[in-house]
């Protein structure tokens, strides 16, 4: 069975934004309906987005609405400065399970990719070198954020158990590092200096965003089921990772009474979660093989992962003047999905050049400028207008642009 | 979907499954790093090799090496060897001499108790001379998987607390852990025996009120220990090495899953603590002095 109709979770995070973004260019898939708490962050095309807390009774209703056959969960909060104890707890174990209970009451269980991460292993003195996904914790969790993470797992598990016809994927993910991404890690890194644990240099491992976007997308193409770790190639030492992004490795936590070094560490604006100061004791990698051999590329290696954070860490003084960010407007969204005037404009090239039509817009971009301007003739002045706002946000052409400007002057 | 696997196994434990060979997917390796994925630098070693291993193995212990032809030029295999010392030089004298006198040299990786990993220094400079905690999982993704030579002491800490007296009298060899391990990797067990290491740094006592209050894994009474301070612990006297590589024991052909037959894997271990007793005594019985051989 082939996923048609995708809900994807935690739509307002940057995985559930990038991960609907690349599904959207896909024609085979139907639907997409995203959904969340909070407002999306990126601007998307043709995702339905709908916002929705983690109830089963209306979630029950949206995937029962919506006939969604396939389940993308990237809610997990995976970083314990990213939201309070409780809040973590809230999102990762109670959302999980009012999720799954939504999914188990529908006639036909959705399939489900669970964006889980490498925490649920948890970073201890006697792990191996590398957690294969046949391992067990080899200790009870340490953190409240571990112990999250595994009942939420635990619940995956049975909703699986209970449905044996439905592929359910687990991807472990190791810390993600990213331009796009705003971490406890990537912060720490991004200081001139990058502190360390005296007398330790650990072994670490990351993953680069796009790949992580792209793991989840192949576990939902492919139907994956059962337990991957998803982790690049590579484990570099920490020093190492200081020496790619050209900064010194400074021992400022002491071996000894670390948490308290941490914590005086606060009101310079340092934030080391525990699951992090463990990390940066002992280290931790994970075996990505099985992951690899069901045919998943990922495009960096952990190495590269770091060096790409290093070109956006030179090139952040330089980009942050440029561009407002996005934000999410009901109203425009809906004009944009609804009005017959923007959907005449966005759909009126697809049929006439006979290009595969993804939805509104998808196939719009895919034409050449000459093609775009060959149609535009037919088209009335508000359906320009709209298709000038989509060109100048997407592939602007500067052919394109022009085209329709000397159009509208002209009819104007 | 004809064989459903489970989601998490809740019986998992630290032993790795019999899995499909992945080793085809192992990440490359990356020319531009200077660093393993185990953590083990060139840069660190070669200073270290430059500072102190190379000064100890050609002047200070004279190490002679005997059946170098017994350690593969190819795949993995196991390196059994006696431990003495408290802090051992026996680990980096075994590596250098498959550094130096071997046909095809070949990096060696000493597996280390879990204690070191927590320690700090220890944590930072074992890995990086290649060290990897004694971990099964470790053991067989270095033997199997990435067709490595591992070095391993069976004795452990057992080895190491042995005093003076005790000397060249072999400790029990746990539960035969790396019996399985090589056995599960298929790859040969060379026993290694080690002259010298006994008298370079001979153990009078142990501290047991010192070990309890610094929380060390011992603190030993040598030479130069504890009262020179820590650099103590390298007070080397000048006894001479000799490292004797035997014939390798394959394990390759022992039937189905192997390492299930507890009653086999205590007759090797057995078997391979009895050859390197051997060997010790013969070495022994022709030793004509401590410090020149």
């Amino acid at each position: 069975m082939r996923a048609r109709r995708i809900l994807i979770t935690g739509a307002a995070t940057h995985w559930g934004g990038a991960l609907a973004r690349a599904l959207e260019a896909d024609p085979e898939i139907e639907t997409i309906v995203g959904i969340d708490r909070e407002d999306p962050v990126v601007e998307l095309e043709r995702t339905e987005f709908v916002r929705v807390g983690a109830q089963h009774q209306l979630l029950r209703r949206i995937l029962r609405a919506a006939r969604i056959d396939a389940v993308i969960d990237t809610r997990m909060v995976v970083d314990s400065t990213t939201a309070t104890a409780r809040a973590a707890h809230e999102n990762n174990v109670i959302g999980t399970m009012e999720l799954l209970a939504a999914c188990s009451s529908t006639d036909e269980p959705p399939a489900l990719v669970f964006k889980s991460s490498a925490h649920w292993y948890g970073v201890g003195q006697d792990d191996p070198a590398y957690f294969t996904e046949d391992m067990g914790r080899g200790t009870r969790p340490r953190t409240a954020l571990e112990r999250d993470i595994v009942e939420a797992e635990a619940a995956v598990a049975e909703y699986a158990e209970r449905h044996p016809q439905t592929p359910v994927a687990v991807l472990r993910f190791v810390n993600v590092l990213g331009p796009g991404l705003r971490t406890s890690h990537t912060d720490l890194l991004g200081l001139p200096a990058i502190p360390a644990i005296l007398g330790f240099d650990p072994r670490y491992q990351f993953v680069h965003e796009d790949d992580v976007v792209g793991a989840l997308e192949h576990a939902l193409r492919q139907g994956l089921h059962g337990t991957y770790n998803c982790a690049a190639d590579g484990v570099l030492a920490w020093s190492e990772v200081a020496g790619l992004l050209g900064k010194l490795p400074v021992p400022i936590l002491a071996p000894w009474g670390t948490g308290l070094s941490a914590a005086a560490l606060r009101p310079l604006g340092i934030r080391i979660p525990p699951e992090m100061l463990r990390q940066l004791r002992f280290g931790r990698a994970l075996d990505n093989r099985a992951l690899k051999t069901t045919g998943l590329r990922l495009r960096y290696t952990t190495r590269e992962t770091v060096l790409k954070l290093r070109e956006h860490q030179r090139l952040r003084p330089l980009r942050s003047r440029m561009g407002e960010p996005y934000r999410y407007e009901r109203e425009v969204e809906e004009f944009l999905r609804r009005s017959p005037a923007a959907r005449g404009a966005l759909e009126a090239p697809g049929p006439d050049a006979g290009a595969p039509r993804s939805g509104p817009a998808g196939g719009f971009d895919a034409l050449e400028a000459e093609e775009v301007v060959a149609v535009l003739d037919a088209l009335d002045p508000a359906s320009l207008q709209v298709l000038r706002a989509h060109e100048a946000g997407n592939a602007a052409r500067p052919r394109v642009l022009a085209a329709i400007d000397a159009l509208i002057a002209g009819r104007g | 979907m004809a064989e459903r696997p489970r989601i998490t196994p809740r019986d998992a434990g630290a032993v790795p499954a019999v899995r499909e060979d992945l080793r085809s997917a192992l990440p490359a390796v990356e020319a531009e790093r200077h660093v393993t994925d185990w953590g083990r630098s060139e840069r660190v070693e070669a200073v270290v090799d430059r500072l102190a291993v190379d000064v100890l193995y050609r002047l200070w212990f004279r190490v002679s090496v005997e059946g170098i032809e017994n350690v593969p030029a190819h795949g993995g295999a196991l390196l059994v060897s006696n431990h003495a010392g408290a802090l051992p030089p026996d680990a980096a004298m075994i590596a250098k001499a498959i550094k130096e006198e071997h046909p095809q040299p070949r990096p060696l990786h000493l597996t280390v108790e879990h204690f070191f990993k927590g320690y700090p220094g220890f944590s930072m400079l074992l890995p990086k001379i290649g060290a990897v905690p004694a971990h099964p999982a470790n053991v067989h993704r270095l033997l199997w998987d990435e067709q490595q030579l591992v070095l391993v002491f069976p004795e452990g800490r057992k080895g190491t607390e042995k005093l003076y007296k005790d000397r060249y009298r072999l400790r029990r060899f746990g539960r035969g852990g790396f019996v399985q391990a090589a056995m599960r990797a298929r790859a040969p067990i060379v026993p290694v025996a080690v002259v010298g290491a006994e008298e370079a740094q001979p153990v009078f006592a142990q501290l047991s009120l010192l070990q309890r209050l610094t929380g060390l894994l011992y603190v030993p009474l040598t030479p130069t220990f504890p009262h020179l301070g820590p650099l103590g612990m390298l007070g080397y006297l000048p006894a001479k090495f000799t490292i004797r590589f035997m014939e390798p024991i394959p394990t390759a052909d022992l039937g189905d899953e192997p390492w299930e037959d507890q009653a086999l894997v205590q007759t090797i271990a057995h078997d391979v603590r009895a050859r390197i007793q051997d060997e010790l005594d013969d070495m022994l019985a022709q030793r004509d002095s401590v410090w020149l051989g």
